[in-house]
C-alpha cells in the first residue's frame, strides 16, 4: 500500500494542513510561547496575533472579529451553540427546532437537553436532502427559542434553505443557529445577507490544524457559557487559548477567503467529471443527495447489490481513500441516518459511497479513480446473491 | 482493524459462486446489519464435495464465507454441521468484536444447507 500514491477523497472526514499553514504555526510552537492574558510583553506579542486570527477568521463569513469565539472544535462549538442558548433562554420557552441529518454533535446535544426538559423538533428532509421548510413554519410555537440547521449536510453535500430560514425567522424573536462546518470555503457565506445568529467552523475541514473550531455569536445573542473558568474569549469559553490552533484557522480562513472562487470552480469540475465518469462505467447507480444543489466536490452514490465497507477497503487496497454510509461500518450497526431519513431502502444505503473532493485533488486522481473502481463493483457484484445478472 | 488474513480472505475469496445442480441451498440474513449469504452444496457418500458461497456483505463476511467454505470441503456433514463461529474466526486470526456477528451467518447459512440437503433426501 505504501508504494501506491495515496488519492485522498475524504476530504469531508478532515483534510491536509495547508503547507503555508505549518510555517505560520510554527514561532507560536517556538519563541512566541506567551500567555495572551499576560501583560507583559512576552503575552501581548501573542495577543495581537489571536486578534489577527480572529478577523480572518470574521472576514471569511462577512462578520465582525468581535462576534468570534474560538472553541476546541466544531464539535463544541455546536454544544455551546445549543446548550448555551438553551440555558440562558429558557424562561422564553423550551421548543427547540432542528433537523433529522445535524451531525452528531447537534443531534446528541439536542437529546441531551431533552433529558433536562426541553421539547425538540427533528424536521425531516425530502428524498434529496432538503429540509422541509414548510414543516418548520407549522412547527414554531410561542416557547420556540431556537432554529438549529446546517448549512450543508456532510454525507450528501445537499445545501439547505439557510436563507429563506434566515428570512422567515426575522422579527419572531428565535435565534438560528447554522453548523457550516462543511460548507465554509466551499460556499460563499456573507452574514450580511444571511439572518444568523449563531455559525459554526472548524479547522481542520477547512485545510487547518484539528484541536480548533469556532462560534459566531451575533452581537446582542443571550448565550451562557458551557466552560467557566479564567474568563477568556469574553467569558463565553473560558480556558487558556490553544494558540497555535488559533492562528491555523486564521490562516486557514484566509486563504480559503483568498481562493473561494477557484477552489469552488476546481471543485465543480473535479466533482463533476468524478461523477460523469462513474455513471458512465459502471450501471446500476443512485446518485444520493441534491442532483445540483450540493457543496462542491462531494458526490454519494449507491452501488447496487454490494456492500459499502466493502468497496471502501477494496479501493483502500488501491490507494483510494473515501468513506461509506453502510451499517457495517457503523458502531451502532445500523445505516447512515441521514440516508434513512432521505427514505433511501436498506440494500441502497448498505452500497453508499461518498467521495469529497478537496484542494489538492487533482484531475488525474480523479481519472484513476474512475479506472479502478468499474473493476472492484464488478468482483463484488459477481460475489453478491442479490445480483443476478450474469 | 482486520486481521491480515481477513483481508487475504476478503481480496482472494476461495469457492465463490453458485453450484448450479446444489443437493442443499442454505440463505440467510444478518437481522443485525442487513446482510445476505448464500451457501450451495454437493454432496457425495455423505461429504462435502463442493461447496460454494456468495456474499452480500462487509469483509468480514466476505472473509468468514470463504474460510467456512475451505473448512467444510471434504468433510462428512456431521463434522461440517460442527464447525462453529468460533472455529471460522480462529483460522482466520480473530475478528473484531464488533464483527463477530458476521461469522453467525457463515455456520448459520452452511448449517441451513446441511439441513436442505437432508429434508430434500428424506422426500
Ligand atoms: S456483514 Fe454487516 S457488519 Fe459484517
Amino acid at each position: 500500500m505504501t508504494d501506491k500514491k495515496t488519492i485522498y477523497l475524504d476530504n469531508s472526514a478532515t483534510t491536509q494542513v495547508h503547507p503555508e499553514i505549518k510555517d505560520t504555526i510554527l514561532p507560536y510552537l517556538e519563541d512566541l510561547y506567551g500567555n495572551p492574558s499576560s501583560i507583559h510583553a512576552k503575552g501581548q506579542e501573542v495577543k495581537k496575533t489571536i486578534d489577527n486570527a480572529r478577523k480572518q477568521v470574521a472576514d471569511l463569513i462577512g462578520a465582525k472579529e468581535t462576534e468570534i469565539i474560538f472553541t476546541g472544535s466544531g464539535t463544541e462549538a455546536n454544544n455551546l451553540a445549543l446548550k448555551g442558548i438553551a440555558s440562558k433562554n429558557k424562561n422564553k420557552g423550551n421548543h427547540i427546532i432542528t433537523t433529522r441529518i445535524e451531525h452528531k454533535s447537534i443531534l446528541n446535544s439536542a437529546r441531551w437537553l431533552e433529558t433536562e426538559g426541553f421539547k425538540v423538533t427533528y424536521l425531516n428532509v425530502d428524498e434529496n436532502g432538503t429540509v422541509d421548510i414548510n414543516q418548520l413554519k407549522e412547527e414554531i410555537r410561542p416557547e420556540t427559542i431556537l432554529v438549529s440547521v446546517m448549512f450543508a449536510n456532510n454525507e450528501m453535500g445537499t445545501i439547505q434553505p439557510i436563507k429563506e430560514i434566515g428570512e422567515f425567522l426575522k422579527g419572531k424573536g428565535i435565534y438560528f443557529h447554522t453548523d457550516a462546518v462543511q460548507a465554509a470555503g466551499k460556499i460563499k457565506i456573507n452574514l450580511k445577507e444571511l439572518n444568523i445568529d449563531l455559525l459554526t467552523l472548524s479547522g481542520h475541514k477547512i485545510h487547518g490544524p484539528k484541536g480548533i473550531g469556532a462560534l459566531y455569536i451575533r452581537k446582542g445573542t443571550e448565550i451562557d457559557p458551557m466552560i467557566h473558568g479564567g474568563g477568556q474569549e469574553k467569558n463565553i469559553r473560558s480556558g487558556t487559548e490553544n494558540v497555535p490552533g488559533i492562528v491555523g484557522l486564521g490562516k486557514a480562513a484566509e486563504i480559503a477567503n483568498k481562493n473561494l472562487e477557484s477552489n469552488i470552480e476546481h471543485l465543480t469540475n473535479l466533482g463533476k467529471k468524478l461523477e460523469k465518469g462513474i455513471f458512465k462505467e459502471i450501471p446500476d447507480l443512485i446518485l444520493n443527495g441534491h442532483p445540483d444543489n450540493r457543496i462542491p466536490g462531494n458526490v454519494n452514490i449507491s452501488f447496487k447489490y454490494v456492500e459499502g465497507e466493502s468497496i471502501m477497503l477494496m479501493l483502500d487496497c488501491e490507494g483510494i481513500c473515501v468513506s461509506t454510509g453502510s451499517a457495517c461500518t457503523s458502531k451502532s450497526l445500523k445505516p447512515s441516518y441521514v440516508l434513512d431519513a432521505m427514505g433511501k431502502e436498506i440494500v441502497f444505503m448498505h452500497g453508499s459511497i461518498r467521495f469529497s473532493i478537496g484542494t489538492f485533488n487533482t484531475e488525474e486522481e480523479i481519472d484513476t479513480v474512475i479506472k479502478t473502481l468499474p473493476t472492484i463493483i464488478k468482483k463484488l457484484r459477481a460475489l453478491s446473491p442479490i445480483y443476478n445478472k450474469d | 482493524m482486520y486481521s491480515e488474513k481477513v483481508m487475504e480472505n476478503f481480496k482472494h475469496p476461495k469457492n465463490q459462486g453458485e453450484i448450479k445442480d446444489a443437493d442443499g441451498i442454505g440463505e440467510v440474513g444478518n437481522p443485525v446489519c442487513g446482510d445476505i449469504m448464500k451457501i450451495t452444496i454437493k454432496v457425495k457418500d455423505d461429504k462435502i464435495e463442493d461447496i460454494k458461497f456468495k456474499t452480500f456483505g462487509c469483509a468480514a463476511a466476505i472473509a468468514t464465507s470463504s474460510m467456512i467454505t475451505e473448512l467444510a470441503k471434504g468433510k462428512t456433514l456431521e463434522e461440517a454441521k460442527n464447525i462453529t463461529r468460533k472455529d471460522v474466526s480462529d483460522s482466520l486470526d480473530g475478528l473484531p468484536p464488533i464483527k463477530e456477528h458476521c461469522s453467525n451467518l457463515a455456520s448459520e447459512g452452511l448449517n441451513k444447507a446441511i439441513d436442505d440437503y437432508k429434508m430434500k433426501k428424506k422426500e
